[in-house]
């Protein structure tokens, strides 16, 4: 319909607001990649001898791997030489006098609420302060490469709960990093994860003890901000038998010419009658809207392993990056585990997603359900990939998986590429998909009833995705939608 | 003055064919109007270029609706100026709910007004109340607009609509087709009862068949050939009409 194109077309474009950068003295590794500059990581983070070998033993695999090409995506090659592994702030502060005032103008940019803003910019909060934020959020902040800090550690280390950086986690609880790293996402896995696995340089830990429901959301809020830097954190989150936990992680970076690779693993493990719930809002830089130049690669393995009678929640909204190619997956490996994965992702202007998920059934009983809503504006490319398989000893495994895609204008493209696989004649796996368009009609009807075009626009997105958003914390699920709206803004006339 | 005055209308698809070649109409306050004329002759473009819609464009000719140039306005102010277009094909919104859409809709309008916006619990009120005129089901109100509904529940759900809204002229485009006799009744008590409502209300029927003016009364019947209106009359026109065809009138045109 020439009109609706039209219309559509007329996208200006809503400047990406999250695109400054801040001169915050950084200490940095030179360029490229070799064993070198991995000893200088794991020697800057004072980590023990077993965490370099594994680090080593990564990159010498990943010298073997090719770079996979097969995500329905169009990109110049990665010159991996051309990237600085490690990026760090200056060091944590003891006040928040000595905080360096570039800091905070980040996290006011942010608009990370005030009173929480003193406690993310390294000042160490006492129980007197933290009682006043009550937000029952805490929060993990990593600006480049490190974890700059963590709120609430006190209120949580009295449950036993530990939630902080990577590299802290390394120091504190090596035992745990130890027992859990690399048993969900092996370091051999894929050519991003093995390079993950070899440079990561922080990221998030969680462990929430036997028993032990979290009385709040885990958050950890993700930022590139150094130049030809690539981010690879590292985030595990272990939920101990019969605990739960919800967990949430947001990230933005600065507009740039220049691609920047983002290669980041999760691992969530799940033991016996353990919750683990996981939501993502993705707003990595997504490249200029005009020319689509710049923009991160969001290249990232999340995985996570349920045991018997446990449930992994995945919840994603996915609006950044000039690239997305990932899929969190399950493993349901006890008997009557759950696997659940909701997701969103919207492609705009030159935008490209690769994503979908792995439900793999081992045990018995197992369940999983997928739900899939792509959005496609501009020349934005939309692929769901997704792979149910269902192993002989699975008795009775059930999947539904629903597959929809929301196409506005005529330049953009959405895609599904779902595979299944059932070795056991008692599984169920049920897959249903529709791609529908919003159509000039549908907006012209919401116009004659005095709704605004942006108005009619969010509406029906809004409407499109209100089954994953129900997912999502309810905080999230307001933020998400807003970001939806902006990052739709101009997407019709 | 007349609540709309359109003179001499000509308006045409974009970069297109001529539909409308002159338009004249004036409709008072408190009126109701049927235009009937035979497929084609431009009957329904008048009314999505009253309503604004984007795919025509307006040549030639003026509108004034409520004292105020319409054709500078957008279709989202025309509708808060209190024009409401009934669809001849109602849309369908998957994933949007009836009473969002609506509470939406309403609110629009009360802030164009400079009115407060109804609360959640006022507006139930009022939603209740529509829907007892129309006999819905309650479940009408979760469902996603006209998603799944048949031909008729959706052409109910216009007129449902405009009596929520409550426009100063509401143009309903072939709302009688498509209806059974029952809900061809309850739709037409509707329109009466919203036209009764308020001195100034005015309605513009647009119809194939005399049928629906059995319903709804009109003052005035206008037949439409070729991009204009060519005749007018009272109520008794359109049962002449039915009776002896839309080339009766051609040829007495042609004969003047």
């Amino acid at each position: 319909m020439p009109t609706s194109t039209k219309t559509i077309e007329q996208m200006a474009g809503q400047e990406y607001k999250w695109g400054w950068t801040i001169d915050i003295e950084a200490d940095e590794a030179p360029f490229g990649l070799n064993e070198e500059i991995i000893r200088f990581i794991s020697h800057k983070k004072a980590e023990p001898e077993w965490l370099l070998e594994w680090r080593l033993k990564a990159f010498r695999h990943w010298l073997t791997m090719k770079e996979p090409r097969w995500a329905k995506a169009t990109y110049p090659a990665i010159d991996y030489q051309g990237i600085k592994y490690y990026s760090a702030p200056k060091p944590k502060l003891k006040s928040l006098d000595e905080v360096d005032p570039e800091l905070l103008k980040v996290y006011e940019k942010l608009g990370v609420p005030v009173h929480e803003r003193a406690a993310l910019a390294g000042v160490e909060t006492e129980g007197g302060t933290e009682g006043e934020t009550g937000g029952g959020i805490a929060v993990d902040a990593v600006f480049d490469s490190v974890s700059v800090t963590t709120t609430f550690q006190k209120k949580l280390a009295d449950l036993g709960i530990v939630f902080c950086g990577f590299s802290e986690a390394v120091k504190k609880h090596p035992e745990l990093v130890r027992k859990y790293l690399g048993t969900v996402v092996p370091y051999s896995d894929n050519f991003f994860a093995t390079l993950n696995s070899a440079v990561f340089t922080d990221g998030s830990f969680a462990y929430i003890p036997k028993g032990v429901k979290c009385p709040m959301e885990l958050s950890t809020y993700f930022r590139i901000n150094a130049k030809n830097t690539g981010q690879f954190e590292r985030t595990l989150i272990v939920a101990d038998e019969g605990a739960s936990v919800s967990y949430l992680e947001g990230c933005t970076a600065p507009r740039r010419d220049e691609n920047q690779l983002h290669a980041a693993v999760v691992e969530l493990v799940a033991l016996d009658g353990a919750t683990i719930k996981y939501s993502t809002v993705q707003n990595w830089y997504p490249g200029d809207p005009r020319s689509g130049k710049g923009g991160i690669y969001n290249f990232v393995t999340k995985r996570g392993k349920a045991f018997t009678n446990s449930k992994i929640t995945w919840t994603q909204v996915e609006t950044g990056s000039a690239i997305t190619w990932k899929y969190p997956s399950c493993i349901l490996q006890g008997d009557n585990s759950v696997g659940e994965f909701y997701s969103v992702a919207l492609t705009h202007h030159y935008q490209q997603a690769d994503t979908g998920t792995k439900m793999i059934h081992i045990g018995k009983n197992t369940r999983s359900t997928i739900v899939s809503k792509g959005i496609s504006a501009g020349f934005g490319q939309n692929t769901y990939r997704g792979l149910v398989k269902v192993m002989p000893r699975a008795e009775n495994a059930r999947n539904y998986t629903q597959c929809d895609s929301l196409l506005l204008g005529d330049k953009c493209g959405a895609h599904t590429s779902p595979h299944i696989e059932v070795r056991n004649k008692t599984g169920r796996v049920e897959h249903e998909a529709s791609t529908s368009k919003i159509g000039e009609d549908q907006l012209f009807y919401c116009k004659t009833r005095g709704i605004s075009l942006e108005d009619a626009i969010n509406m029906i997105v809004s409407g499109f995705c209100k089954e994953v958003f129900r997912e999502l914390p309810m905080e999230f699920a307001v933020e998400a939608q807003k970001l939806l709206g902006v990052s739709l803004e101009g997407s019709v006339g | 003055m007349g609540l709309l005055e359109i003179s001499n209308l000509c308006a045409r698809v974009k970069e297109g064919k001529d539909i409308l070649k002159g338009v004249d109409l004036v409709i008072e306050e408190g009126e109701v109007h049927a235009i009937m004329g035979k497929n084609g002759s431009g009957k329904s473009t008048l009314c999505q270029v009253l309503a604004g819609r984007e795919v025509y464009e307006v040549t030639q000719g003026q509108v004034i609706f409520n004292g105020k140039d319409l054709l500078k306005m957008s279709p989202e102010e025309r509708a808060r100026e209190g024009m409401f277009l009934g669809f001849q094909y109602p849309v369908e919104i998957p994933g949007v709910s009836t009473s969002y859409f609506l509470k939406a809709a309403v609110n629009e309008t009360r802030k164009h007004h400079g009115l407060k916006e109804l609360s959640a619990v006022e507006f139930l009120k009022l939603i209740h109340e529509k829907m007892a005129m129309f006999g819905m089901d309650k479940s009408f109100m979760n469902r996603a607009i006209n998603e799944g509904f048949s031909g008729g529940e959706k052409k109910r759900n216009e007129v449902f609509q405009m009596a929520v809204i409550n426009p100063l002229l509401g143009l309903l485009d072939e709302t009688d087709s498509g209806l059974d006799i029952d809900a061809l009744k309850t739709v037409a008590a509707g329109v009466n009862k919203i036209h009764r409502s308020d001195s100034k209300k005015a309605i513009l029927l647009v119809t194939h068949y005399q049928r629906l003016l059995n319903y709804i009364v009109p003052d005035k019947v206008h037949v439409m050939i070729d991009g204009r209106i060519i005749k007018s009359g009272g109520k008794e026109l359109a049962l002449v009409l039915e009776e002896r065809g839309y080339d009766w009138v051609e040829n007495e045109v042609a004969a003047k």
